[in-house]
């Protein structure tokens, strides 16, 4: 365990902590605890920039289950750390602003900081591990904990609907991926990334490949919001703010672009990759621009733009594996298209992030989102207003924000699609600038509505709840930071270009012995790309200002989305089925469960008899039989058929206590006082419980016996048959040397005791007894919980 | 279930505190001779049993007011801290240990990791049996 781990589980640490922190300190903004470990593990990471900016990689490898070959390998190379600074940088912001944002008198901070550390601490673990098996189980934290920030408002619908969609669609995709993971093994025998990423070139051929590509493709599509899985995102955004910032735009969904640069090294070679890839993300955003125009939510606006570009970093991840089919990889021309992914993933990250602080802010000073309740508040919130301009026009693709930059560099990379003469790209290829041109056009617009929709035009008091002011100062800072970093990086886009773009780009692709070497131009010339950015101005004023106009044309589309509507049918449905199918077998009689279990087990072990031929019978080494379990024997046969005879339960449950007394002391006889006693008291015990219920039991009508049923008695003599025939069987085949020898040796000389029946519950097979007091647990509570939670009335059904 | 038997009622008073210490008694002797945790629990548990028998739920949760569930968990938290406390020691989880310690008033005894294991066990078998009869002849 290296401090590197440590710095993985530290957010899970300290998640322990949080409640005891939350109790003892009421007073004291929870957030305040939490905040300073975001920002240590900030400037740890930053330590690891000397190495990873050399495109060189530190491997702590951890011994996990090394029989299944899954080891805590963390690996930081230029993408992890790429990832992890974000993770970290802006998980400070967010708690930052998040100490601002949520009232630690009315919220549950505690949760809040648990779910937000789990999540911090799983992400971490996603981006830095090196075996998928570890990936894939942090992976699944990350759904889990967007679960649970999205539900943190849980007394709303929406809230919970929200988080239940996105459980469902991300953990579909998670499963697929294991499927992947677990097809990958199968072809190279190894969970390591790094080893699977050498060994690549021979499995390429292999008949698993497509499929694995395809399991780790949705895996990676439902996570980063894609078209068709977008739909879980706009729900989502009924978490608190702060984690839209941040799960929602900044780190979580990028989950699924960063498994697929991770992944590429593996599977880019085949063009299903590239195609996929590309084609899913260039539709995801030009859907995404296209819906997020008539939203009228702020928040509603920012999800489908984060859908739009997520979809745009993933398209060019995809354009970018097309490189490696050119001799031409040191020349960048076509690897541009990945440095732009890993550029613009930056750049979202920190105009995205602001602009969700800010219609945080926006929400929180006016109480409403709503654009068309908005505007004129330019003149209450000039700083807000500020950080607005900057986000919305980095986002726009304006000179002179990184975006740019990003937008730029994302046109060359689409441009020069058309240049590629590889799998039928220049038949289809030109589509790919096309739809991003057009994309952006929106992209353009939106923006714009964003901020002068909010910030200019007619200020109406009456629609809002709270009178509007500035923002304290402490929910202003971290939006500062991230606008201060877009315009730096706007002006000097050079100094992260070898220190994060390269590194992370040599670990998407990785060239033997080739360093990358990234530079970033503010001024082309007069190429394609700034032409193409005039056009997305020009048209994007013009369809802006003629908004109203044109707006009809969403009328085409239904207001609840097609896809949405098939989600909740879908839902529906498989909620139904599964209601009746369980209704068909499941009617509340303990007898007819009885029924089913002892069905099953004369067929189950019937037929292994029979397919085994193990039954056997022999009476070669049988003691012989004594009068008294004779008698024993008898007595046992008499009080179990006059069972069958009486009439009254009492009379039942007394020769049922009989039977019991009698095997005890047939225990007795074998000596075996360990059994006789345990018998004994468990016999009496039992005999007082069914009192108890007995009192539960409805009545029996004048006290009659149940009429004989053929199908009953069948069961009954087949079971007794059958454990008859085990219990001989298992006498006679004696298929492996009895063990009894050896804990009779070492009983005392290995746990020091003399009782060896004890001395294996709790020694030898100690394990055992662990699980089995476990489940006896278990089984009270369950009891527990049936008897003291039922619901009022007794009938009610959860599902109606 | 008010009951009113005079002769069970002082009987129990007296055996009650048999059982229990022999409960206690086949507890520790468990190591050595027939009994352990398990058994131990279960007779601990038909002594209360007893005592709901010869009185009613109330007077004993008057008597005895221990949270079962909480029992159960305190079970199991001493056999999984048991196993647990081996890693320490850096040997597998579950790995017991025993010797021999001169302590006043007992004089030479041996002691065994096994025996807080088995104690965990005696709570939950208590704890359990506890909690199902009484939640089944709580309910009306």
């Amino acid at each position: 365990m290296s401090l590197l781990h440590l710095a993985i589980i530290s957010p899970f640490l300290l998640a322990i902590l949080v409640p005891i922190a939350y109790k003892l300190f009421r007073q004291i903004h929870t957030g305040w605890f939490v905040l300073p470990l975001p920002i240590l593990l900030f400037s740890y990471f930053i330590s690891y920039l000397s190495i990873t900016s050399n495109q060189q990689s530190v491997t702590k490898s951890f011994s996990w289950i090394p029989a299944l070959g899954i080891d805590f390998t963390a690996k930081v190379d230029g993408l992890g750390l790429l990832f992890a600074l974000l993770i970290t940088g802006i998980g400070s912001l967010v708690v930052l602003y998040s100490i601002y944002y949520l009232d630690k008198n009315k919220e549950k901070l505690n949760t809040f900081y648990v779910y937000l550390l789990l999540f911090m601490g799983a992400m971490l673990g996603v981006v830095l591990s090196d075996n998928l098996i570890v990936l894939y189980t942090f992976w699944e934290f990350t759904s889990f904990s967007s679960f649970l920030l999205i539900g943190y408002w849980y007394h709303r619908e929406k809230s919970r609907y929200g988080a239940q969609k996105s459980m469902i669609i991300t953990v579909f995709g998670g499963l697929s991926m294991l499927g992947g993971i677990i097809l990958l093994y199968l072809m190279t025998g190894t969970f390591s990334i790094s080893e699977i990423i050498a060994g690549s070139d021979e499995i390429f051929s292999h008949s698993l490949f497509v499929p694995a590509l395809l399991c780790f493709l949705l895996g990676a599509f439902t996570k980063s919001a894609q078209f068709p899985f977008h739909i879980w995102l706009p729900d989502a955004m009924e978490a608190p703010t702060p984690v839209s910032a941040y799960l929602h735009s900044a780190t979580m969904v990028k989950a699924g672009i960063y498994l697929v640069a991770r992944m590429s090294p593996v599977f880019a070679e085949h063009p299903l990759w590239l195609w996929l890839i590309a084609g899913f993300g260039i539709t995801t955003l030009f859907w995404g621009s296209f819906s997020a125009v008539k939203q009228t939510d702020l928040k509603a606006i920012l999800t489908f733009s984060t859908v739009s570009q997520l979809g745009m970093i993933m398209s060019l991840l995809g354009i970018g594996a097309a490189a490696l089919h050119f001799e031409t990889v040191d020349d960048s021309y076509f690897t541009v298209a990945t440095t732009a992914a890993v550029f613009h993933l930056i750049n979202h990250a920190t105009f995205k992030g602001s602009l969700f602080m800010v219609a945080g802010i926006v929400d929180h000073e006016t109480g409403t989102r709503d654009i068309r309740k908005l505007g004129g508040l330019m003149n209450f919130m000039p700083i807000t207003f500020t950080l607005a301009i900057i986000g919305t026009f980095s986002m726009a693709g304006l000179p002179p924000f990184n975006g740019f930059l990003s937008k730029e560099m994302f046109f060359t990379g689409m441009v020069r699609v058309l240049e590629m003469d590889i799998f039928n790209l220049d038949t289809w290829g030109f589509l790919f600038p096309v739809l991003a041109w057009v994309a952006s056009v929106f992209t353009f617009i939106y923006s714009m509505i964003l901020v002068f929709k909010t910030f200019t035009g007619k200020f109406q008091p009456e629609q809002l709840e709270k009178k509007p002011h500035e923002a304290p100062i402490g929910m202003l800072i971290s939006p500062i930071i991230l606008a201060s970093l877009v315009i730096i990086i706007g002006f000097f886009p050079n100094i992260i270009s070898n220190t994060l773009i390269s590194p992370a780009q040599a670990a998407i692709m990785p060239v033997e012995g080739y360093v990358y070497d990234t530079h970033i131009y503010f001024w082309h010339g007069f190429t394609p790309e700034l032409f193409m950015t005039l056009g997305v101005i020009t048209l994007g004023i013009l369809l802006f200002v003629t908004l109203p106009k044109w707006r009809r044309v969403y009328d085409f589309f239904p207001e609840k989305l097609a896809l949405n509507r098939f989600y909740d049918s879908m839902l529906e449905v498989s909620q139904r089925a599964s209601f009746n199918l369980t209704r068909l077998y499941m009617n509340g009689f303990i007898r007819t469960y009885l029924v089913y279990i002892f069905s099953f087990f004369i067929v189950a072990l019937a037929a292994t008899l029979v397919l085994k031929d193990a039954f056997k019978f022999d009476t070669s080494d049988v003691a012989t039989i004594h009068y008294a379990e004779v008698l024993l024997a008898l007595v046992i046969a008499a009080a179990s058929i006059s069972i069958l005879f009486v009439k009254s339960r009492m009379t039942s449950i007394i020769l049922l206590g009989a039977v019991g007394y009698t095997v005890s002391l047939f225990f007795v006889i074998f000596r075996a006082p360990d059994l006789a006693l345990t018998q004994l008291v468990i016999e009496t015990i039992s005999v007082s419980l069914f009192l108890l219920a007995f009192y539960h039991l409805p009545k029996l009508r004048h006290e009659e016996r149940m009429g004989f049923k053929m199908t009953n008695a069948l069961i009954s003599v087949g079971v007794g048959a059958i454990v008859t025939m085990i219990a001989l069987s298992a006498h006679s085949n004696k298929m492996f040397p009895s063990i009894a020898q050896y804990y009779v040796e070492n009983t005392y000389k290995e746990a020091a005791g003399k009782n060896m029946v004890n001395v294996i519950l709790v020694d030898f097979r100690g394990f055992d007894t662990m699980f089995e007091i476990t489940v006896l647990g278990i089984a009270a509570l369950g009891i527990f919980a049936m008897i003291k939670l039922r619901l009022e009335g007794g009938k009610k059904n959860e599902n109606k | 279930m008010k009951t009113n038997d005079i002769i069970l009622q002082t009987a129990t008073k007296v055996v009650l505190f048999l059982i229990v210490l022999f409960s206690v008694h086949i507890f520790f002797a468990g190591h050595y001779t027939p009994g352990g945790g398990f058994v131990g629990g279960l007779l601990t548990s038909g002594a209360i049993v007893l005592l709901l028998l010869a009185f009613d739920m109330k007077t004993v949760s008057k008597i005895l007011p221990v949270n079962y569930i909480h029992m159960i968990a305190v079970g199991l938290l001493f056999a999984i801290g048991t196993g647990a406390g081996a890693l320490l020691f850096n040997v597998p989880f579950l790995t017991h240990a025993f010797g021999h310690i001169d302590l006043p008033v007992l004089g030479d005894t041996s002691l065994h990791t096994a025996t807080l294991f088995d104690l965990g066990v005696f709570l939950v078998v208590v704890g359990v049996t506890m909690t199902i009869i009484q939640t089944i002849g709580e309910d009306e």
